[in-house]
């Protein structure tokens, strides 16, 4: 599995004519960074039409298609790798971080100390190690309801996930979230939403404000948001609205979607009337990329690229990371509808396994290395459920904490006074 | 000239507010209502629409985090003009136009607030606040507490909310009772110029969702304003009532601008000898539960007001709020007046018969008050 035939550029429109020869940022960018950029060549196989273009006139943005599905031919194996020795311990330990605890969550689960939606994220570690790796600690990370593996990635520590699940004060929630709603404000992961779609336009005021700051307010701000939804949500109006909006306004965003095919049980495809997601970014004036999502290297690639075109103020992307989840929707799912053929073309492709392999084959680390990462991180996962378990759960007080940041919004008591301000409101917990 | 005023206020530090804040006190100076009436220089009035004008450009001045975002806000100066000329003070990137999506742009919003910036949504009217109700409950005003208090929503949403005069079924919703049973916003509907610059001061300063509901029709009335008023720190306090007019014989509670109703069917009561007590509620979420029953407690007899659908509404919220806490005070029943329960109809006969009139409250103050035939009664 290589990294380097990451992008195919798409062949100009035979009405738009030459002056689309002007390569994109994309292709130039990865030139430049791979040492044998010649290795960029066609795909045998390329199953996503490419007879029409969708370079809208006049635009210089342009849509690229990089490494399209499973066909693609294996190239002679490359003399340099992509990623340093260390770049690959940590997205190796991130993956596997990310699959030990979905999996433990199944356990807890079943086990019954979990309850209510619990959305796995098995065989998408890719795309949020891919992603969120890259980014710096005031970069803002936005995700749906499949947003354990995003938390982890972003530095909340697996105690504080996994005490949240639990219901347990511990939690990073404090027990108020759940599943579904996890919040960092020290790690900037503000969601957690569960409508999808609902997650994009906070994402988009996350990236204004960061503009905001910067052009204002005149601070020093280059902060990047990373919004993450899936390919149901791509159907959704306010994914439309959005696109318009980050590109109109050139936000600092990226809009990464993880088309894992299936939207509980409606296929992508019975869904869709146009499926290939990444090519509605060019109507609307930004850059749109398909990447394989079941290889980091490929999807940290396209990562830098995106990441570094908002963080230089050049405006949004639309990247389509074609994932899958080797689990049902939630755990709630019986998961009936797909094909267990499709399910095993997407499990040998898993993409912890093909990094150890590429890892190992570059003689990047041995394989004992990784044996400890693994067992490392089992103790760790373990450690978080002792942790969870042995918390306490919420006290009884915590029930009117929070709802507002001004509590005197409960309003005016029997004595005239603010009912925030009686010292029995809460027993004394609330912060007035 | 302009671009100099622009720049200077654009990158607020405090230090320099001051002398701003001068400057926008002196600019709220006496305008003439619409009726062209003329009052001596002793009292000052203002319209609705200057008040809540004057209050955005101080707060704007006063804290550069602080910006207007919505349809026709900035080049129209505003659709119903509440923000004339705040685009060329503050500039595009404070006084956004948007393009026509609800949903969006409120989700824009939220997602600056929870970064520490203070948006002013504004909807053309609440109604078209259904396309961004998702964002309103669920990500401003569900996330302090489902975050469990890291991230607040310093967000305000303000527009006109219910009837106006012949726009028919869906542009004159009356929102309030939807709004206000939802935990974790607070909702505020102003009456008089004071109220409208008092509330969205305080909304903009409150570090919580704030859904501010105005009246289109109110917006040209002019009320009188003190200068306690026209001071650029002048703030109502969320969650407190007004007694619009004491009384003592019957309480009349009522909000935005029902509360004119309510105020020429209290005259027209104290003719036949009944002396009413009008509440002008200000705030409906939170409740002023206590001086709505310390009133009650007072005179013993309720009628609430209100422009919205009956069913669940907000008189229903009042009624239920005073047979709990003071139930042995009552000495009538309780009566709610409200819209009629049907769809606005735009005929302007049937739509006058669909909204309270002021006949409407003085009947049922009658009533309440046993000087005619109960409703239950004749039924």
């Amino acid at each position: 599995m290589s990294a380097l035939s990451a992008l195919k550029t798409l062949p100009s429109h035979p009405i738009a004519g030459g002056h689309r020869r002007r390569s994109s940022p994309f292709l130039s960018s990865l030139t430049n960074t791979s040492p044998t950029g010649h290795q960029l060549r066609s795909s045998a196989a390329i199953s996503v039409s490419l007879s029409h273009s969708v370079i809208a006139p006049g635009r210089p943005v342009r849509a690229v298609s990089a490494n399209v599905v499973s066909e693609e031919k294996q190239l002679e194996g490359s003399a340099f790798p992509v990623i340093s020795r260390e770049e690959a311990l940590d997205l190796y330990e991130d993956m596997v971080l990310g699959r030990t605890f979905e999996d433990m969550c199944a356990q807890m689960y079943y086990r019954g100390k979990m309850f209510g939606f619990v959305h796995l994220y098995n065989g998408q570690e890719a795309v949020s190690t891919g992603f969120i790796r890259l980014l710096t600690k005031g970069d803002s990370v936005v995700s749906t309801y499949r947003d354990h593996v995003h938390a982890l990635s972003k530095g909340v520590p697996a105690g504080a996930v996994m005490a949240e699940l639990f219901g347990k004060a511990a939690g990073c929630c404090r027990g108020q979230g759940g599943s579904m709603h996890m919040f960092s404000r020290e790690h900037n992961l503000i969601g957690g939403f569960a409508f999808i779609g609902e997650g994009i336009p906070v994402a988009t005021g996350a990236a204004f404000s960061s503009k905001y700051r910067r052009e204002v307010l005149k601070e020093a701000c280059d902060d990047v948001t990373v919004a993450f939804f899936g390919d149901g949500t791509c159907n959704n109006g306010q994914f439309f609205e959005c696109l318009n909006m980050a590109a109109l306004w050139k936000l600092p965003i990226v809009f990464v979607v993880e088309n894992n095919l299936w939207a509980i049980g409606m296929s992508h495809i019975r869904a869709t009337s146009d499926p290939e997601i990444w090519k509605k970014g060019p109507p609307f004036g930004m850059p749109g990329v398909h990447v394989d999502g079941m290889d980091v290297l490929k999807v940290r690639e396209v990562a830098k690229e995106a990441v570094g075109r908002a963080r230089r103020g050049e405006g949004p992307t639309l990247v389509e990371c074609e994932t899958y989840r080797f689990r049902g929707h939630s755990l709630a799912d019986p998961d009936e509808l797909r094909n267990p053929a499709e399910k095993s073309r997407y499990t040998s492709r898993d993409p912890i396994t093909a990094l150890k392999k590429y890892a190992i084959e570059h003689g990047l680390v041995a394989e004992s290395e990784l044996k400890a990462i693994d067992k490392k991180i089992d103790n760790l996962v373990e450690e978080a459920v002792e942790f969870a378990d042995s918390s306490p759960p919420p006290p009884r007080s915590q029930l009117l904490e929070n709802v507002f940041a001004d509590p005197k919004g409960f309003g005016i008591g029997p004595d005239g006074k603010y009912r925030c301000e009686d010292p029995g409101f809460t027993q004394g917990t609330a912060q007035v | 000239m302009l671009g100099v005023i622009r720049q200077s206020l654009g990158c607020g530090a405090l230090a320099s507010s001051v002398k701003i804040l001068g400057r926008g006190v002196e600019r709220v100076i006496p305008i003439a209502s619409a009726a062209g009436r003329n009052y001596s220089s002793v009292t000052k009035e203002m319209t609705v629409r200057d008040a809540l004008n004057s209050a955005l450009d101080e707060e704007m001045a006063a804290d550069p985090k602080v910006f207007l975002m919505g349809e026709e806000v900035g080049e129209y100066q505003g659709a119903y003009k509440i923000s004339r000329g705040l685009l060329d003070k503050y500039g595009p990137e404070r006084v956004r136009d948007t393009p026509i999506t609800e949903a969006g742009f409120t989700g824009i919003g939220v997602g600056a607030a929870y970064y520490g910036l203070r948006p002013v949504v504004e909807f053309m009217t609440f109604n078209f606040s259904l396309q961004a109700i998702d964002h309103i409950i669920n990500s401003a005003a569900k996330s302090n507490y489902m975050s469990s208090g890291q991230i607040s929503v310093p967000i305000v949403f303000r527009g006109p909310n219910g009837a106006a005069a012949g726009v028919g079924a869906q542009h004159s919703h009356c929102f309030s009772a939807w709004y206000a049973s939802c935990p974790g916003l607070k909702v505020l509907s102003p009456y008089s110029s004071e109220d409208a610059r008092g509330l969205l001061k305080a909304a903009i300063r409150d570090p919580d969702p704030v859904v501010f509901l105005e009246n289109e029709l109110l917006y040209g009335e002019s009320f009188p304003v003190s200068e306690d008023v026209l001071d650029s720190n002048f703030c109502l306090p969320i969650g407190k009532a007004k007694i619009e007019r004491k009384g003592k014989d019957i309480t009349i509670t009522s909000f935005s601008k029902m509360v004119g109703y309510a105020l020429q069917a209290a005259e027209i009561l104290s003719k036949d000898g009944i002396n009413a007590e009008v509440i002008n509620l200000r705030s409906i979420r939170p409740l002023d539960r206590e001086t709505i029953t310390a009133s009650v407690r007072k005179t013993n007899r309720l009628i609430t007001v209100e422009e919205g659908f009956p069913q669940h509404g907000v008189g229903s919220e009042i009624c239920a709020v005073v047979v709990e806490e003071c139930f042995e005070y009552l000495d009538a029943p309780v009566e709610r007046i409200a819209g009629a329960d049907v769809p606005m109809p735009y005929a302007q006969n049937l739509e006058r018969i669909a909204l309270p009139q002021v006949e409407d409250i003085v009947r049922a103050a009658k009533r309440a008050c046993y000087r005619s035939v109960p409703l239950a009664a004749s039924a």
